[in-house]
């Protein structure tokens, strides 16, 4: 089953990889993976998202836990959360797919944030089924590049990851 | 923190200084270019000792056998380079069996890192796997800090290796020296106090048991928990096994010991950890070699209470019902406090009953009558010349087996191993840390002929420090236990396994300034120990020449069933 995990580690050189090397040390594997520093600069937050059974999940969580550098960890599929992810995507737009690009943008609430002659460069947040779905609305052959973040996860109401 | 203004000193004296605070006898160490200015520093005080080793896998599995007999971190101070990537065999041994150590490495300078400067390594990245944890020290304002954090990682929750990698700059520059009194790290605080609601439920469980039994590991020697195991066993009078990691929590002449459980477990403790209907398992953590096949295990109904200082080898590999987390020592004084003595119900009487039948098998028979030299007849022989009060230390394979099913240890600390990671070469080096731990002490070093050649240069050092280690070597020209897996699984084709051109050990040991003792003829066996044993001042190699395809049972093949035991070769 597909979980999604989130860990709040000390901001410290050296930490992620001891994350990431958790995961392929103990043959847990790594759908995508996103960190940045929080609003105190001294912590980070990680975002990765595994498949697993329970047992394996479950052992993730407390390996994870055993690492010096991370204060904290929550697996956030266990409850009601909210996650997104943020897609760039180049695609082929000339005079005779741009207005049809366009539309397809609007339709799934993508922003248009470069133009060249020949290329839109749309901006699409979502769950990735969402980002997904546009990929598949558009002509395949229309795909010039695409970057995405991977998922980033936030417990929804009262549901609180901090120190 | 402590406030006070500190004096002015170098990196190097503030590393010496740190040690001294944490009251460091020995560091086992080699020098090079790296850790010159902590080399000069050691050399200038005399609190400190250091042993000089001939490679510095020595120098971590003598830190590691220091702290394994004594209950103290074993420190060892290496170069960078080849210097850290030769004590890693060693790390990685001292953290598959929890050892609280402190590694302290040189580095190259801080500008010089990252342009594969010489003799430098990525220190930090190698031995990350292998760690508990480690640091790279990049300002020297962090030094003593570090250096502060690194002992009490090491000996605090689940304890392990910890390493500090220090770039020879910073042992140059100069920094007040203020060494903190306490630690505060907010990412990790281990959780020392079970809980008592599952305390409550375990005593209730345990106290209702029909076929009890008491599995526990190395976690009882590492939390110092020996009295307050044998005081809960004895109360109980439950059966207990002992791990191969945790020989010696029990002692192991006393009626109620089973014996060690496992692939090379005794009948009873196995059928018993099969057919019990509650298992208490105490600082052990169901490992491959102990369970067998974990479906397998499985198999049986029964209630599993699980007593771990580390939350994740809590249904690692088997579901358990009744899972505490906390100090071994500080649950069982807990559930002692709750524990009446428990009136010898029928039931009880009938397990043990069952449990006799299980030991007529006397699954550690042997040919006693053999014209050769059997192994089992010289650990033994070297039980009793010893009185059972040595400290032994052994390899990996049969005769790491033999010594552990043969020597009877009853204290803790006193069988010193490489359990997990399973590093030949592991018993010389490790001696000379038991020796330093236990000056005046008996150490034996029981070996085979492969394995002490993996790190036969400490022969040299302990030359050089008059060690009066007695090193038992059961020689049989193979490597046996592979020979063993080869003729029962691989068709008897011995690929590789077979020791040609072997050195001739007498030489070897006089070559190296010790005492060299040949022995082949069993009558001569006991008379070689005894008079080994009795030069206290000098470090005999006995080289006994053994039966050449002695296997070691019982025997559960890996991945097979824990009672599908193989007793004897009449079982192949």
């Amino acid at each position: 089953m597909r979980h999604i995990i989130s860990i709040l580690l000390e901001n410290e050189a050296g930490a992620l990889s001891r994350v990431a090397g958790l995961f392929s040390a103990r043959a847990y594997n790594i759908e995508s993976l996103t960190v940045a520093p929080t609003e105190d600069a001294s912590m980070s937050r990680m975002t990765i998202v595994t498949r697993g059974s329970q047992d394996v999940v479950e052992q993730i969580t407390k390996q994870l836990n055993k690492l010096v550098e991370v204060v904290k960890v929550v697996d956030l599929s266990e409850a009601e959360h909210i996650e997104r992810e943020l897609m760039l995507i180049k695609v082929r737009a000339g005079a005779k797919e741009r207005e049809e690009m366009k539309r397809v943008a609007d339709i799934f609430r993508g922003r248009v944030i470069d133009v060249s002659d020949h290329t839109y460069t749309i901006e699409l947040t979502g769950d990735g089924a969402k980002l997904d779905a546009f990929i598949g609305a558009i002509d395949a052959g229309a795909i010039i590049e695409t970057v995405r973040t991977g998922a980033s996860g936030i417990g929804r109401g009262n549901r609180v990851l901090r120190v | 923190m402590d406030r006070v203004k500190g004096q002015l000193m170098t990196g190097a004296e503030i590393v010496v200084r740190c040690l001294q605070e944490e009251k460091v006898e020995y560091v086992f160490g080699y020098p090079g270019g790296s850790v010159l200015y902590i080399y000069d520093e050691l050399f200038k005080q005399d609190e400190v000792k250091h042993v000089l080793v001939r490679h510095e896998q020595g120098a971590a599995h003598a830190a590691d056998g220091y702290s394994r007999a004594s209950n103290k971190v074993g420190v060892c101070l290496v170069t960078s380079g080849p210097g850290v990537t030769n004590a890693v065999t060693g790390i990685a041994t001292a953290y598959m069996d929890s050892i609280p150590m402190v590694i302290i490495s040189g580095q190259v300078p801080t500008h010089a890192i990252g342009l594969d400067a010489f003799q430098e390594v990525d220190t930090v990245g190698v031995t990350r796997p292998c760690v508990k944890h480690n640091f790279l020290v990049k300002d020297i304002k962090e030094l003593a800090s570090t250096i502060k954090k690194a002992f009490y990682l090491a000996t605090t929750g689940r304890p392990g290796p910890v390493l500090v990698d220090i770039p020879k700059d910073i042992t140059a520059a100069s920094h007040e020296f203020l060494y903190p009194e306490s630690v505060q790290i907010r990412s990790y605080s281990p959780v020392a106090k079970g809980h008592s609601g599952q305390i409550k439920k375990a005593v209730q469980l345990i106290s209702e048991a029909k076929r009890p039994m008491i599995y526990t590991g190395g976690g009882v020697i590492l939390s110092n928990a020996s009295a307050q195991l044998t005081e809960l066993t004895r109360t109980l009078g439950y059966p207990i096994t002992n791990t191969l990691m945790g020989l010696g929590a029990y002692p192991a002449t006393d009626k109620q010991f089973l014996g060690m459980p496992g692939m090379h477990g005794t009948y009873e403790a196995n059928m018993a950890m099969q057919n019990c209907d509650v298992l208490l398992a105490v600082g052990a953590r169901f490992d491959d070699r102990v369970i067998g096949n974990p479906k397998d295990f499985a198999k049986n109904p029964r209630k599993i209470i699980h007593i771990d200082i580390d939350p994740s080898s809590i249904s690692k590999r088997v579901k358990v019902d009744v899972p505490i987390v906390g100090d071994v020592r500080e649950v069982l004084d807990e559930m002692l406090k709750l524990l009446s003595a428990r009136s010898n119900g029928v039931e009880l009487e009938q397990w043990w009953k069952q449990i006799g039948q299980w030991r007529q098998k006397d699954c550690l028979h042997y040919d006693r009558d053999s014209a050769l030299i059997k192994p089992q007849y010289v650990v033994e022989k070297l039980w009793e010349v010893t009185q059972g009060d040595a400290f032994v230390t052994s390899d990996v394979g049969q005769h790491q087996m033999w010594a552990a099913q043969f020597y009877r240890f009853d204290q803790p600390r006193r069988w010193i191993n490489s359990g997990g990671l399973g590093t030949m070469g592991f018993g010389l080096p490790s001696a000379m840390g038991v020796q330093y731990a236990n000056p005046g002490a008996t150490v034996a070093c029981v070996t085979g002929e492969a394995s002490i050649q993996m790190c036969l240069q400490e022969l040299s050092t302990c030359k050089q420090y008059r060690m009066p280690i007695k090193i038992v070597n059961l020689n049989n020209r193979y490597l046996g236990m592979v020979r063993q897996w080869q003729q029962i699984d691989y068709g008897s084709r011995y690929s590789e396994s077979y020791m040609d051109a072997l050195p001739d050990f007498v030489k070897v040991a006089e070559a190296y300034g010790h005492v060299g003792m040949r022995i082949d003829q069993p009558g001569d066996v006991e008379g070689a120990l005894r008079e080994a044993f009795a030069m206290k001042d000098r470090l005999v190699f006995l080289d006994f020449i053994t039966d050449q395809t002695e296997n070691v049972w019982p025997m559960v093949k890996a991945g097979k069933g824990l009672t599908e035991m193989l007793l004897g070769s009449e079982d192949l």
